[in-house]
C-alpha cells in the first residue's frame, strides 16, 4: 500500500514547524534566518511558502513514476513500493540529470562541497517503513499535512472538497500530474496561485525518453545488418574490378 | 647547445593567456567545488560545461564516423585523404569530451560509476557507455596512424584485420550517441522552450550532426593547408560541400514540417530572446547551405570556409539553445556563465587546437595520403582496401 502526504493549505497556519521537523530529522541546521528562506535547498529540504493570505508547502512529491529515477545513469535514485523515492549517495556521480529532468525542480545541490551530494525530501523513508508518520506530518499542530496511504487520503481529501465545495478549489493536485504523485495538496485558490507547477504533463515523464531508449536494439541490430551489408557490396564490386582489371 | 626559446607571437600569447586562465579556474574547481567556479544553481544545474563542452564536443567529433561510413562501408575513396584528419578531430574531440565532464561531474572520480552501475531505462546511462565505447574505437582507429610512424607491421596487419567490424561499430555507436544527446532533452517537455522542443530531437540531432561533421573536416581542411603549406583538396572538399548543402536542406525541411505540425509558428511573432536566438541558429544553417548548392561559391576556398564556419556556428548555437538558453525561461531563472567556466571552455577548445597540431605535425596525418591520391582508386592493395584511416 503506497503512502502519501496529504497537504491542505486552507488548515496551514504557516507556523514552519514542519521544517523544524524536517531539519531535524536530516540533522540539518535550522534558525530564524534559514527559517526566512522560502526555497527549499541543499540545507532545507522542505519549505512553507507564502502566498498573500495563503500558505503552500514544497518537497519532493515522490512520483509515482519518478522522472528522476528514469534519468539516473548509475541508479542512485529509487522508487520504493512504499512511496518514497530514495537516494543512494554513494552511488552518485554527479551529472545532475535528475535536477534537470524533475518538473518540480526539487533535487538540490550541495554546490560548495568539494564531494557535493544531492538533496531532496524521501518522505521519511525509515520512520515510514517503521510504521512511523513523516517528521513533518508529526510536527504539524493543525493537520494540515498529514501522513497515510495514498488511497485513504485522496478518498478524505474528495471528502473534504465535498463537504466545504465553497472553501476549496475542486481539485486535488497530485492525482494525475506526471502520473501522480505522493504528495497531495488542496487549496482554496487555483494551484497557479500558490506557486504549484500547472504546466506540467498529466504523463508519466519516464514515457518521453523511453520511447527512444526502447529503439536502441533495433538501431544496432538493423544498422549492422545494414552498414555490414552496403560494405560487403561495395567490397565485392572493388573485388571484381580489380580481378577483371588484372586480366585484361 | 641553448635550446632556443619559442618565439613570441601573438597567438601564442593568446594560447598562453588562455591556459593561464584555465589553469586558475581549475583552481577554483578543485578547491571551491561547483558553487566556487560556476553560476549554476539549484534551477539550472547545466551550463556551458555541458552545453558546449560536451554537446558541441561530442557534435563537432562527427566527421569521424561520417567519413569512415563515406570511404570505407560506402567506398567513395576519393574522400581518403580528409579521412584521417577527421578521424583525429573525432578521438581528440572525445578525449576532451572526457575532460569537459570531469570538470563538470559533481563526482569525477566516480566517472565510472555507469559502467558498473546499471540503469538502462536513463539516457545518460546510454550516453555514457556511448562516450566510453566509441574513444575506444576511435582510439583503434587512430592506431594504424601510430604504428605506420614507426613501421610496426604485425601490430598494423592486427588491426587491420579487425578494422570492418570496428568501423561498423563505430557508425553505429555514433548513430546512437548522437542522437541520444537530444534524446536528453525529452524528459523536459515543459522547461524547454517549444520552438526547440520536440520528440524527434533525436532525429533532429543526428542529421545536424552529419552536416557539422563534414562542415568541420572542410574547415580543418582549410586550417592544416594553411599551417602545414599543403595544397588544399579543393574539388574534393567542394564535393563535400555539395553533400553539405544537401544534409543542411533535409534537415531545415524535417525541422519546418515538424515545427509546422507542432503549430509553433506563432511563437516567432513574439519578441523574445528565444525568437532572435532560434532565428540567428536557422540563419546559420539556411544560409550556407543556399550558397553551397552554387558552384562559384563552393570553388572558391575562402567561400567555402565561409560557408563551413557558418555551419558550425549554427550547430554551436542550436546545441547552446536546447541545453542552456532554450530552458532559461522554463527553469525560472537566468544563467550567464561565469568567467571560469568561459576559462575552462576555452582552455579545452584551445588545447584541442595545439594537440590536434602537434600530431598531424609528428604522425602520417595529412602526408600519407597526398601521396596516395596519384594512383588510381584500383590499384589499392587488398589491405589498404578494408584499412581503417
Amino acid at each position: 500500500m503506497p503512502k502519501a502526504i496529504l497537504y491542505d493549505s486552507t488548515l496551514c497556519i504557516g507556523c514552519r514547524a514542519c521544517e523544524g521537523g524536517c531539519a531535524e530529522r536530516w540533522g540539518l541546521p535550522y534558525n530564524d534566518k534559514i527559517a526566512a528562506e522560502e526555497t527549499i535547498s541543499a540545507h532545507k529540504l522542505t519549505t512553507v511558502e507564502t502566498h498573500g493570505d495563503k500558505f503552500s508547502r514544497r518537497l519532493c512529491m515522490n512520483c509515482a513514476q519518478p522522472a528522476c529515477a528514469s534519468v539516473c545513469p548509475v541508479g542512485a535514485l529509487q522508487k520504493t513500493a512504499l512511496g518514497p523515492v530514495v537516494y543512494d549517495a554513494s552511488k552518485c556521480m554527479g551529472c545532475r540529470y535528475c535536477m534537470q529532468a524533475c518538473p518540480f525542480q526539487v533535487p538540490t545541490y550541495e554546490w560548495s562541497s568539494r564531494l557535493p551530494k544531492m538533496r531532496k525530501c524521501d518522505m521519511c523513508y525509515e520512520r515510514q517503513s517503521a510504521g512511523k508518520v513523516t517528521a513533518c506530518a508529526e510536527a504539524c499542530p493543525v493537520g494540515a499535512t498529514k501522513n497515510g496511504d495514498r488511497d485513504a487520503l485522496v478518498a478524505e481529501a474528495r471528502q473534504r472538497l465535498a463537504e466545504k465545495p465553497d472553501q476549496y478549489y475542486q481539485k486535488i493536485y497530485g492525482i494525475s500530474e506526471v502520473g501522480g504523485t505522493s504528495v497531495l495538496y488542496i487549496s482554496a485558490v487555483p494551484f497557479e496561485q500558490i506557486g504549484l507547477r500547472t504546466n506540467v504533463p498529466q504523463e508519466p515523464l519516464p514515457e518521453t525518453t523511453w520511447r527512444v531508449l526502447e529503439l536502441v536494439p533495433d538501431v544496432v541490430s538493423t544498422g549492422s545488418v545494414l552498414l555490414g551489408g552496403i560494405w560487403w557490396i561495395t567490397n565485392r564490386r572493388a573485388e571484381v574490378a580489380k580481378k577483371e582489371g588484372r586480366r585484361r | 647547445m641553448t635550446r632556443k626559446f619559442p618565439k613570441i607571437t601573438v597567438w601564442r600569447v593568446i594560447f598562453a593567456a588562455i591556459m593561464l586562465s584555465g589553469l586558475y579556474a581549475t583552481y577554483l574547481r578543485v578547491f571551491y567545488g561547483l558553487g566556487g567556479s560556476t553560476n549554476l544553481s539549484d534551477k539550472f544545474p547545466w551550463g556551458l560545461w555541458i552545453g558546449f563542452d560536451v554537446m558541441c564536443g561530442v557534435g563537432l567529433a562527427a566527421g569521424g564516423f561520417t567519413l569512415v561510413a563515406i570511404v570505407h562501408i560506402f567506398r567513395i575513396e576519393r574522400y581518403k585523404p580528409v579521412l584521417r584528419p577527421a578521424i583525429l578531430t573525432a578521438f581528440l574531440g572525445y578525449v576532451l569530451v572526457v575532460v569537459g565532464l570531469l570538470y563538470d561531474l559533481g563526482r569525477p572520480d566516480r566517472l565510472w560509476h555507469p559502467l558498473v552501475m546499471w540503469n538502462p531505462r536513463s539516457v545518460m546511462f546510454e550516453v555514457a557507455w556511448c562516450v566510453t565505447l566509441y574513444t575506444t574505437v576511435l582510439f583503434l582507429e587512430f592506431l594504424p596512424v601510430v604504428f605506420e610512424k614507426f613501421g610496426w607491421h604485425k601490430p598494423l596487419e592486427w588491426i587491420h584485420r579487425i578494422s570492418v567490424p570496428l568501423m561498423i561499430l563505430g557508425v553505429l555507436l555514433s548513430t546512437l550517441h548522437q542522437s541520444s544527446l537530444g534524446s536528453l532533452f525529452l524528459i523536459v517537455p515543459e522547461k524547454l522552450y517549444p520552438l526547440w522542443y520536440t520528440p524527434i530531437l533525436p532525429l533532429l540531432f543526428y542529421i545536424s550532426s552529419i552536416a557539422v561533421g563534414l562542415a568541420m573536416t572542410i574547415f580543418e581542411s582549410w586550417h592544416s593547408s594553411r599551417a602545414f603549406g599543403r595544397a588544399l583538396e579543393l574539388p574534393l572538399l567542394a564535393s563535400m560541400g555539395r553533400v553539405l548543402a544537401v544534409v543542411l536542406s533535409v534537415y531545415l525541411w524535417i525541422r519546418f514540417l515538424d515545427m509546422s505540425h507542432r503549430h509553433v509558428f506563432g511563437l516567432l511573432a513574439l519578441n523574445r530572446v528565444e525568437t532572435w536566438l532560434f532565428a540567428l541558429e536557422i540563419a546559420l544553417m539556411l544560409v550556407p547551405a543556399l550558397l553551397l548548392y552554387q558552384a562559384r561559391v563552393r570553388l572558391r576556398p575562402g567561400a567555402l570556409y565561409a560557408c563551413a564556419v557558418m555551419v558550425v556556428f549554427g550547430f554551436i548555437a542550436n546545441r547552446l539553445n536546447v541545453g542552456t538558453t532554450g530552458l532559461e525561461a522554463g527553469s525560472g531563472t537566468h544563467y550567464i556563465p561565469r568567467w571560469s567556466e568561459v576559462a575552462v571552455t576555452l582552455s579545452i577548445v584551445a588545447a584541442g587546437f595545439a594537440i590536434f597540431r602537434a600530431i598531424a605535425q609528428y604522425f602520417p596525418i595529412f602526408e600519407a595520403h597526398s601521396l596516395e591520391q596519384a594512383p588510381a582508386e584500383m590499384e589499392e592493395t587488398e589491405a589498404d582496401a578494408v584499412a581503417v584511416g
